[in-house]
């Protein structure tokens, strides 16, 4: 059941329904059912996966969180008995039981996604095929790296004694398969997330109207602009298209992935607004990003705090990592400070590449990102100097070029996620330099791309929406709020017109390519 | 929440509803000038009643058979529900309908389509939904209409959709915006009317100038789904005490195959039905290849249809003893109209058609 087909709005509306006429305190075990429903929905076949993240995420938190109790608990009836030293030695002890769980824990669930991730899938697939097993033949299990990253930072945080655990086996089933995320995300903390999916909610106007209206908004952005734009990012990829038809590549593809992907987004989240539940925000307009780091924390900001919560800061402050910067500041001063937490950023971005897909060109993608994250740190300095000599910071013409500059330099870098054969990238890459090709703009080649003068008009017109209630969101916050200040003829004509235009000039049905939200494939 | 808010609220409901209610009627097909056949389902609802024989079936019986001749003749009057490549389970589901308007004496089905088993195998499946939409779309709703929409669903239909798109409409003609003409907002709200009782009028003629070969194919079984269908629609007309009778239209083009004729021959026989082929009786009726198709044979045209009807009324008449309305003075007065109707429409095609040469 995709967000942008018929039955999931039917399946969504009657949902919301039910779930304000049931007691409140049924509320959690509507959105449990509703969320198996529609898990099932994508296929029998995966629900072992889900049900083997779930159960062994329930295990591993009870196990861990017992004994961590036990320990306070031991602790305090000890208190004036026992020393430092044995205080000390009883919590090491429970610490590494605690850790072989969660070393078993890991490797259970981590096996899991990478057999799924294309250890396991592309192999038996080859093999199923034109056999008897044809039948068997598997894609990734729906959501499966965002619900399993989900449910290990989950256990994590029990382990670091942040939260405590679910008592409840369908509670914490709840949390890991809510369906309004399960399939792109955001991923969700147990302390954020959890108490709002057990809580009882009242039927709230207001909240279901921006729930309802953001949903809209994401319709707009995945059917207009995502799903009609498609199908010149397909035909650029030919490998004729070299130069400017790479550029033009690039930008297509930015923006038809950041209107996908954050158009899934918006329903995701105005999905769980509308049932009462207020998700993490995964994007805070990342085009308007003027430095890489920058652009990190506003795009796909669930998955960057998830890495840096769970993998990089755990690496940074880990003993061997601590042992080395003492080594390498001895040995080369302030310089050597740093190199450990590149070293932590590098494994931190192969680790991103590769939760995108057991692929080269996924693990490029990540070294690209580390490699430009470490450069600009490292030139800061240098820029702090420029800035400062030509005055620069301050002037608004430098801010839109810092932000052309990012918004190009990242297109280059996410348009490898289309070229499995990383040569071919570098080569296209280098196509900029040694075959530009600028005739592409204006020789008719364009309109050979799968798109009329009319589907680049309708583009075009998309563009300008999103980024008039961009700039809008960038200068004054949420465009929901401003507008439920605007007299409402003129707030219910604007949310009609979207819904219409959306209607009307989205790209789905039948003669169209019925297109998966991108991240679905993650 | 404020009793001001639910106003607003239900006033802007009620406003896009309407909007989108418009927009829908506007985007929808017309079929007034191109592809007529697609009006012809729902041009039935104004003329239901009062008709001893209903035609159920695919272009076979819209383009063959001209209720107009049948009246002239005989005094029979006869309505066609057919629609371009009619499916069987559309052509049960539409005769469940009719008799929900009426109870014909006779009701004529094609069995052409007893060899289309499923939507896709009906081969070109791009085709096969503008089909579907053309058989669908006009037929009111009924728990008929929904159930033939769920017979009929291809997979890609099903993928988008399914029955979604023929409750709303709009969600399948969302895109024909980019290609609306004036047609489109001068049959926003009413349709003219482009039959003749159900009869799609060709003065054109094309005749057959070789023989239609077709390469035979490995099973001529006809699938127990079709067997299944054609027993319901047996069921039917002996629920309602009409007579069903079979019939295979003097088409030469697609073949029809002996092996088929001798399970329809074989079916009728054991439930005591009439069965006709037509393609046997071609000197009898007097078609004439060189005058009576407008398409190399895979259709009559008007001349032939009227020879056809000519033939097919009599054998009505001899074995259902039908009552001639051409003596009932109500039934005469609305009849003559279309009578007059229908010689207009030739004669004005003919104009055309010559004017044209």
């Amino acid at each position: 059941m995709q967000f942008t087909s018929i039955s999931f709005l039917a399946f969504a509306g009657l949902l919301l329904l039910i779930y304000y006429i049931v007691p409140k305190k049924l509320q959690w075990v509507i959105l449990l059912i509703a969320s198996y429903i529609f898990y099932l929905s994508a296929g029998l076949e995966y629900l072992f996966f889900i049900v083997f993240t779930t159960i062994t995420t329930y295990i591993a938190s009870r196990i861990i969180d017992s004994r961590l109790a036990k320990q306070k608990l031991y602790l305090a009836e000890h208190k004036e008995e026992l020393s430092r030293e044995e205080k000390k030695e009883y919590k090491d002890k429970i610490k590494k039981k605690n850790q072989i769980a969660l070393v078993v824990y890991l490797v259970l669930n981590f096996g899991v996604l990478a057999v799924c991730k294309g250890l396991l899938i592309v192999p038996f697939n080859q093999m199923a095929t034109n056999t008897v097993l044809g039948f068997l033949s598997l894609g990734l299990p729906l959501g499966i790296s965002f619900y399993m990253f989900q449910s290990v930072g989950y256990v994590v945080d029990i382990h670091r004694g942040v939260v405590r655990a679910e008592k409840n086996f369908f509670k914490v089933t709840l949390f890991v398969s809510f369906f309004p995320q399960l399939v792109q995300g955001p991923i969700s903390k147990f302390s954020q997330l959890a108490p709002q999916l057990f809580s009882e909610h009242s039927f709230d106007g207001k909240k279901l109207s921006y729930g309802l209206q953001r949903i809209l908004w994401g319709f707009f952005k995945k059917l207009v602009i995502a799903d009609r734009i498609a199908a010149a990012v397909g035909a650029l990829k030919a490998p004729e298209y070299e130069g400017m038809g790479f550029l033009l590549l690039a930008t297509f593809y930015a923006v038809q992935i950041y209107a996908d992907f954050t158009g899934g987004i918006d329903v995701a989240i105005g999905l769980g607004e509308a049932f009462g539940i207020q998700m993490t925000e995964n994007f805070v307009r990342p085009f308007f990003s003027k430095n890489i780091a920058e652009y990190w924390r506003r795009w796909h900001i669930s998955l960057g705090e998830w890495m840096k919560d769970y993998i990089f800061y755990p690496l940074s402050v880990s003993q061997p990592m601590r042992k080395l910067s003492k080594f390498t500041y001895k040995n080369m001063g302030n310089l050597g400070k740093r190199i450990p937490v590149y070293i932590a950023s590098i494994i931190t971005w192969f680790a991103t590449g590769i939760w995108h897909g057991f692929s080269p060109n996924f693990i490029v993608w990540g070294m690209l990102n580390c490699f430009f994250i470490v450069l600009s740190e490292e030139l800061m300095p240098l820029y702090a100097k420029f800035h400062a000599r030509f005055g620069l910071k301050d002037k608004k013409i430098y801010g839109l070029f810092e932000m052309a500059r990012m918004f190009t330099l990242m297109n280059l870098i996410r348009i490898s996620d289309l070229f499995p054969n990383v040569s071919l990238y570098f080569s296209k890459l280098l196509s900029l330099v040694t075959n530009p090709d600028i005739s592409v703009l204006w020789d008719g080649r364009l309109l050979n791309l799968g798109l009329t003068g009319l589907d680049y008009g309708i583009i075009g017109f998309g563009i300008l929406v999103m980024l008039t209630v961009s700039i809008i969101g960038e200068k004054k916050g949420s465009v929901r709020d401003l507008l439920s200040q605007k007299p409402a003829v003129l707030r219910y004509a604007l949310i009609i017109a979207l819904l219409i235009i959306t209607l009307l000039v989205g790209s789905y049905g039948i003669g169209y390519n019925a297109s998966n939200f991108i991240y679905n494939q993650f | 929440m404020k009793k001001k808010n639910v106003m607003g609220i239900c006033t802007a409901v009620c406003i896009c509803l309407l909007i989108l209610w418009l927009l829908q009627a506007l985007l929808m097909p017309k079929y007034m000038s191109e592809s007529q056949e697609g009006a012809l389902i729902a041009e039935y609802y104004d003329e239901a009643g009062g008709n001893d024989v209903i035609f159920i079936g695919d272009c076979e019986v819209y383009e063959n058979f001209s209720p107009i001749t049948l009246y002239e003749e005989y005094g029979i009057t006869s309505y066609i529900r057919g629609s371009a490549q009619q499916l069987i389970w559309q052509s049960y589901y539409l005769m469940e309908e009719t008799f929900k308007y009426e109870t014909p004496k006779v009701m004529v089905f094609n069995v052409l389509s007893m060899k289309y088993d499923t939507p896709e195998s009906t081969g070109n499946l791009k085709h096969r939904e503008a089909y579907n939409r053309m058989n669908l779309d006009g037929m009111r709703w009924s728990m008929s209409k929904w159930n033939s929409i769920s017979a009929s669903l291809t997979e890609e239909e099903k993928e988008w959709g399914g029955n979604w798109s023929y409750i709303f409409p709009i969600l399948r003609y969302h895109d024909r915006w980019s290609q609306l003409s004036s047609e489109d907002f001068k049959y926003i709200f009413k349709r003219d009317e482009v039959s003749d009782n159900g009869y799609l009028m060709q003065v054109n003629v094309k005749p057959v100038t070789s023989e239609h070969v077709e390469k035979p194919i490995a099973d001529y079984q006809f699938s127990e789904n079709c067997w299944e269908y054609l027993d319901a629609m047996k069921e039917l007309c002996e629920k309602h005490s009409t007579k069903l009778v079979l019939i295979k239209a003097p088409s030469l083009s697609p073949v029809w195959w002996d092996q088929w004729d001798a399970q329809i021959e074989e079916y009728a026989k054991k439930n005591g039905l009439l069965y006709i082929n037509f393609l046997d009786y071609q000197q009898e009726i007097g078609i004439d290849w060189n005058t009576d198709t407008y398409d190399t044979g895979l259709h009559l045209n008007v001349y032939g249809a009227e020879k056809l009807s000519s033939y097919f009324g009599k054998i009505l008449k001899d074995e259902y003893d039908l009552e001639d309305h051409r003596n009932n003075e109500d039934m005469s007065s609305q009849w003559t109209k279309k009578v007059n109707s229908y010689n207009e429409r030739k004669k004005l095609l003919e104009d055309i058609r010559d004017n044209k040469n």
